[in-house]
């Protein structure tokens, strides 16, 4: 348990807070929020970073309770178990998931922690973590798709002060920074992170100049407060008390052969409380798929998809965190045993979205999309230059893929598009211009997205021709259970990889993989996956449908699974449409499913080798 | 004598201000804009002011405009159907964007995507493909891609762009595109990519330039239009456009480039208030231009504007040179509710408009607005814009009193003083957006209030951002025709250009820099300035190697003294490290000490002289204001009722001191003062508002 130390005498006093004092606090932690993304994207030097975002920060109330951010990460949890004191100026650095009961869930994550202090007291915590490219490791990017330990991972980082009262521990960054490829990355993306930080702090020490500091931290109360109050009226209109709900889906493959892992989550309504509970989940992993997620984190993922539609102007904070109790299993998937491998946990946060909308969809129709692009599939590609001009130089590249938006009840779901906040992709001209590889196609796949009436957005097939001998590492999944579709909408298709060799021979290559040699010439399709559709795909309009064959979004064989029929002139033919909507409505069931998850997994298991060129994994079995 | 003219239309009003050059009196007419077709409103204010002045059209020697046409065309989703060629393997580049979703967790489910502005069905590909060294690694197929662009004629494009994956390298297989199109659809205005912005990221640049194709028809007709009825009407004027930029460009320049024109009215703004804030000699400050449904603000060091590479109107963002304007949806439109979930007083973004505007407009509006706050807390005297539109003070009380009731308040003032709270806060969030969070402090600068709602929460805004003193320039609601009025022609030249410093030398920059101004300055030169009227500026922009944003900083000639000969030391480079360095530090509080310098682009400005316009001198007239004083009115503060004195902004002098709480009304705004604040009266007529000692 940290010890925190404080200068300041006595106790702050609670007082009433206006509502417009309230409203303006509220917004002005908002801004800081955003002010921390921001300079953290401009002083980051990885691409992961600095292109894609991969980053998460975070407000705390002076006990570290979440007050604005997006993804609750526990404070409390890592101070818990932090021995040791914590004074003003001084900045905690860990990476190590299983030292903060996992408000970080793997070790390329590097999460900064900061006490704010105004006149001598705490008075909240800033913090925020960030991904980094290459901790270390036996393989570049430090996410090695065979891992059976955290040790094979990388550097893990205790919890420890990288600054002690403003003072830079620099041995202490230098033996951290000695273990990685690019240190340069780490170091300017860690000073990126504190700045962000300190920036966080500056600004509430501001509001607390401005308001007074009793006013500030009851504000603060106060919004906790509001936040548990709009939940408990949701979770009373919207959950029967006494009824169970559940919903299962899968993360394909571990990494070492064995899956498809079963991802249950049950939600049931005691008075005023929820329960979600895990238990059914498959047990922990071999490879190093296990998502170790943290309580609080289940509860964030939980309270935005309830208010995201009821009330989207809120200001997120941990204050309905006592409203949700969770329960999830020892040395299930969700809370592996130390010391289990942990760095392919981002198909397992991705899939969270799947499940909380598959449970909680069927409560509240707006809620109810298809199965999006549940995860945040990488590509990884390093050598050495062997051109005359940069022989021996040494690149890498991390990347995030995108893939298909599910149908929802508003509409379509967007081709090509991020499930994750604040993430974009790296433009083809800048992957080109600092790394050996040519872009030959980036464009989504027509068909790939779900029919429906709202159609699932369709996935991405980007081709990279390699220019310098190197290797390269994939981690993907949906590859072998679908994207389903709900509401009558037909499931998305499947993720593909494939590599053409400059030889002209073929490789199909599995979701998860590290270490595979490539030659200059070599040409990698990494084709992601499609959103489920939403909605009967028969009644979509027609004249929808011919115009996205002509967008090149649905081929003229795509569109007979919306019963549409084209003309030679690519319009749609209403009478061809017509009879062909008849047949096919006669040949299926008057009512459709809710849910459409493609055929039952024996069958799926089955057919495996021959619809992916890849062996059927074998079924998981508690280690 | 000469007259220079300047014009601003706004969504209801058409300002239009003649300046006599000579003495610096000026002129103004309002008449309502014509939406339909802008010029037609245009031609009538200036015919109105013309008959004030007692000055024949002819007499005019140039007309400066600031326009909305390219921002309508956006926001109303009326540009012209675009055409767009790409390299094979990338149709879908507006697709897919930067498959980027906005919100936060969960923020798809409720994410409508926005159709993009070149339609799928209306791009091709061609055959070719350029490396990113600019080397051709396949040959353009020239006979596919005339046979695709005949496609598009049948298909009716208005306008295409063209722009293929690392055309910023090596532009050849665009301009060969570009020759094949003028044969193939000749009339239908073409976009290159590599011409609009040669910068890399293919996304950011295919968007600017299929931008400019999308509001390019528009504007090329009103820009014709508007010419021809000048001289229909007699003006022998030349026609200037106000650029994103805060330059003038000539007509013909503008209408060729219309995605530099997106930010056109608030450019205006800042320049008009660069102009005012110069007359009462502060040259640092914040400009803050409250409007109906949206306020912009601005940061101005030194009398130049933060210029930015970002422009932003609605859901589009391109990659066009701007006055660094942040706007926030927050005017006097503004409606304010109280979400049954959270009980919180929300102010916008929902707006009220022009329809149906405020309640108390009586136009159809009953839901309470910053407006209505105005009026019941008695800010807002009951006729606004020189008794055009009269106030329902009863219709603001009952609107506000709905959110007194929400939010259990006991008096409908109390709800005002909440809404007015508010909303000065969310303009104070934009203003912290472009300084604080920029590394400047508000407090080392001045703030010039402007547009119909500016003067009304400037005492408040100076207060909360401690800038001092605020600046109410005169005519606050026709500034932007102002600073129409009072800018300069100007043009830029940019490329991208990355190279680390350890491969660049003094030489090889200056080289560039010069190459850079010589384009601008013929540019300038074709607009009727000569070379000798010319100045240049030049600026780069910077990073350390692998950073993904740029700082830009300017570079001085002289640094980089003995270049020119092949003799250079290095010393230029240095300099522009250590600018580098001092403004990173200032931004982010740390440097990368050992990571290498590396230039990204750099940008040659060209500008023409300054128009020499004198500046009115308001008679003297000691401290004492009575002579305007009014009446006096009851208003709401500090949670109770007090006595404010009213006067009229047209009868104050020089050197009067109106002591707060005041109201000080004028034709086209309002100016509040608050208690334990004073505005003097400046000889160039702008109110400095200050807090009163002790």
């Amino acid at each position: 348990m940290a010890q925190i130390i404080q200068h300041a005498a006595g106790h702050v006093a609670a007082v009433d807070v206006d509502v417009v004092t309230l409203d303006i606090i509220e917004n002005a932690l908002r801004n800081a929020r955003y002010e921390m993304d921001e300079v953290l994207f401009r002083t980051a030097l990885s691409p992961g970073i600095r292109e894609q975002h991969d980053e998460f920060p975070l407000i705390g109330d002076p006990e570290g309770k979440m007050v604005a951010g997006q993804f609750g990460l526990s404070v409390p949890a890592l101070l818990g178990r932090y021995d040791g004191t914590i004074e003003e100026g001084d900045v905690l650095l860990t990476s190590d998931p299983y030292a903060c009961d996992a408000a970080i869930s793997h070790a390329n994550d590097w999460l900064v922690v900061m006490p704010i202090y105004h006149g001598g007291r705490v008075v909240g915590w800033a913090s925020m973590f960030g991904h980094m490219s290459d901790v270390g490791g036996k393989t570049p990017s430090s996410m090695p798709a065979d891992a059976r330990t955290i040790f094979e991972e990388g550097v893990v980082i205790p919890p420890f002060k990288l600054y002690r009262k403003g003072e830079l521990n620099a041995e202490a960054l230098k033996i951290i920074l000695n273990q990685v490829r690019m240190p340069e990355w780490n170091r300017a993306d860690l000073n990126g992170i504190v700045a962000a930080c300190r920036t966080a702090g500056r600004r509430v020490q501001e509001l607390c100049d401005r308001f007074g500091v009793e006013t500030y931290l009851s504000a603060l109360n106060a919004l906790l407060d509001r936040n548990y109050r709009a939940m408990k009226t949701l979770l009373t209109t919207i959950f029967a008390d006494g009824e169970t709900i559940s919903f299962t889906d899968y993360i394909c493959d571990d990494g070492v052969g064995y899956g498809p892992y079963e991802l249950k989550l049950s939600l049931t309504r005691a008075g005023d409380k929820v329960v979600l509970d895990f238990t059914g989940s498959s047990p922990q992993a071999r490879g190093p798929v296990n998502y170790y997620i943290n309580e609080n984190l289940v509860r964030m993922f939980f309270g935005i998809y309830m208010i995201t539609v009821a009330d989207p102007q809120i200001l997120w904070n941990d204050g309905y965190y006592p409203l949700i109790d969770v329960i999830i299993p020892d040395e299930s998937y969700w809370k592996p045993k130390y010391p289990a491998a942990l760095n392919a946990r981002n198909h397992g946060i991705g899939r969270v979205f799947d499940l909380f909308g598959g449970l909680l969809g069927q409560k509240n129709p707006d809620l109810l999309n298809a199965a999006g692009f549940s995860s945040s599939p990488h590509f990884m590609y390093s050598g050495n230059y062997t051109s005359p001009d940069r022989k021996g130089e040494w690149f890498q590249l991390y990347s995030i893929g995108f893939g298909g938006i599910p149908g929802r009840p508003i509409g379509d779901g967007p081709d090509g598009h991020s499930l994750w906040p604040s993430f974009v992709n790296i433009p083809c001209e800048y992957l080109e211009s600092y790394y050996p590889m040519r872009i030959e196609r980036w464009e989504t796949v027509a068909d790939t997205g779900g029919a429906g009436l709202h159609r699932g957005g369709n996935g991405v097939d980007v081709a990279y021709r390699f220019l310098e001998p190197g290797t390269i590492a994939i981690h993907d999944d949906r590859w072998l259970t679908y994207p389903w579709g709900v509401n009558g909408g037909e499931p998305g298709a499947r993720g593909r990889k494939w590599l053409e060799r400059a030889d002209g021979t073929v490789e199909v290559l599995p979701s998860k993989i590290h270490d595979v040699p490539v030659r200059p010439g070599d040409l990698l399709h990494f084709v992601t996956w499609g959103g489920g559709g939403w909605g009967d795909p028969l009644a979509r309009d027609p004249g929808l449908v011919a115009l996205e064959v002509r967008r090149g979004l649905v081929s003229a064989d795509g569109a007979r699974r919306y019963g549409v029929v084209l003309t030679e002139a690519g319009e749609a033919d209403a009478a061809a449409t017509a009879r062909l909507r008849a047949e096919l409505s006669a040949a299926r069931p008057a009512a459709l499913p809710l849910f459409n998850m493609g055929p039952p997994l024996p069958e799926i298991l089955r057919r495996c080798l021959d619809e992916t060129g890849l062996p059927a994994p074998r079924a998981p079995v508690a280690s | 004598m000469t007259y220079r003219l300047g014009v601003d239309v706004g969504g209801t009003f058409t300002d239009v201000l003649l300046i006599d050059e000579r003495t610096g009196l000026t002129y103004r007419a309002k008449t309502p804009s014509t939406t339909e077709d802008q010029s037609v409103g245009v031609l009538r204010g200036i015919e109105k002011v013309c008959g004030e002045a007692g000055i024949a059209l002819a007499d005019i020697t140039q007309v400066l405009h600031g326009t909305t046409v390219a921002t309508n065309a956006i926001l109303e989703g009326k540009g012209a159907r675009v055409g767009l060629v790409t390299t094979r393997g990338f149709r879908q580049v507006l697709q897919i964007a930067r498959s980027f979703v906005p919100g936060g967790l969960a923020g798809w489910i409720i994410w409508p995507k926005p159709e993009p502005l070149a339609a799928l069905e209306d791009t091709v590909e061609a055959t070719e493909r350029i490396g990113a060294d600019g080397s051709v690694v396949i040959p353009l197929d020239a006979a596919d891609i005339r046979a695709k662009l005949r496609a598009l004629r049948q298909a009716d494009v208005e306008a295409l762009t063209i722009s293929l994956i690392n055309s910023y390298a090596n532009a050849a297989h665009e301009r060969q595109i570009a020759a094949i199109a003028a044969e193939e659809l000749p009339g239908v205005p073409v976009s290159v990519s590599s011409t609009v912005l040669p910068e890399m990221r293919e996304y950011e640049r295919t968007i600017t330039a299929v931008a400019n194709s999308y509001v390019h028809p528009q504007v090329s007709r009103y820009i014709a239009s508007l010419a021809a009825k000048l001289e229909d009407g007699g003006v022998r004027a030349g026609l200037y456009i106000l650029r994103s930029d805060g330059g003038l460009a000539s007509a013909a320049n503008a209408a060729d480039s219309p995605v530099a024109l997106l930010l056109s009215g608030p450019a205006g703004g800042v320049a008009g208030a660069a102009w005012a804030a110069e007359q009462v000699g502060y040259r640092d400050f914040l400009t803050f231009d409250m409007g109906g449904t949206s306020t912009d603000v601005a940061l101005v060091q030194d009398l130049q504007p933060r210029i930015g590479r970002q422009t932003t109107v609605g859901d589009l963002k391109v990659r066009a040179t701007s006055v660094d304007v942040r706007t926030v949806g927050a005017g006097g439109g503004s409606i304010a509710h109280v979400p049954p979930l959270t009980r919180a007083l929300r102010v916008g973004p929902q707006s009220a408009g022009a329809v149906p505007g405020p309640a108390a407009y009586r136009t159809g509006g009953t839901e309470p607005t910053v407006t209505d706050a105005n009026v019941l807390l008695g800010y807002l005297p009951a006729e606004l814009a020189g008794g055009e539109i009269t106030l329902d003070a009863q219709a603001a009380r009952d609107a506000v009193k709905a959110v007194a009731d929400a939010m259990e308040l006991d008096s409908a003032e109390a709800a005002a003083a909440g809404i007015v709270d508010i909303v000065n806060e969310n303009m104070l969030g934009a203003l912290r957006l472009v300084s604080v969070q920029q590394g400047f402090d508000p407090r080392d600068f001045a703030l010039v209030a402007f547009g119909g709602a500016g003067p009304l929460h400037a005492n408040a805004l100076g207060k909360l951002t401690g800038a001092w003193p605020v600046i109410i320039p005169p005519s606050p609601g026709v500034l932007c025709a102002y600073g129409d009025a009072t800018t300069m022609v100007r043009d830029e030249a940019a490329r991208t250009y990355i190279r680390r410093f350890d491969a660049l030398s003094d030489a090889e920059l200056l080289g560039l820099l010069h190459e850079l101004a010589e384009a601008a300055a013929a540019t300038v030169e074709a607009q009727g300035v000569p070379r000798k009227e010319q100045s240049v500026s030049y600026h780069v922009d910077l990073r350390y190697h692998g950073q993904g944003f740029e700082i830009t900083v300017p570079a001085a000639e002289s640094d980089f003294a003995g270049a020119a000969d092949g003799a250079g030391s290095g010393a230029g480079l240095a300099a522009l490290a250590a600018a580098f360095d001092a403004e990173h530090s200032r931004l982010f509080s740390f440097l990368l000490e050992g990571n290498e310098h590396e230039l990204v682009s750099a940008r040659a400005t060209v500008s023409g002289p300054r128009p020499s316009v004198a500046a009115v001198r308001l008679p003297d007239g000691g401290t004492d204001p009575g002579q305007a004083r009014t009446r006096v009115t009851r208003i709401w503060v500090g949670g109770g009722h007090v006595d404010a004195g009213v006067y009229d902004r047209t009868a104050l002098l020089a050197g009067n001191v109106v002591a707060g709480p005041a109201v000080i009304t004028e034709m086209d705004s309002t100016t509040l003062v608050l208690p334990g604040h004073a505005a003097t009266v400046h000889p160039s007529g702008s109110l400095l508002i200050r807090p009163v000692e002790g």
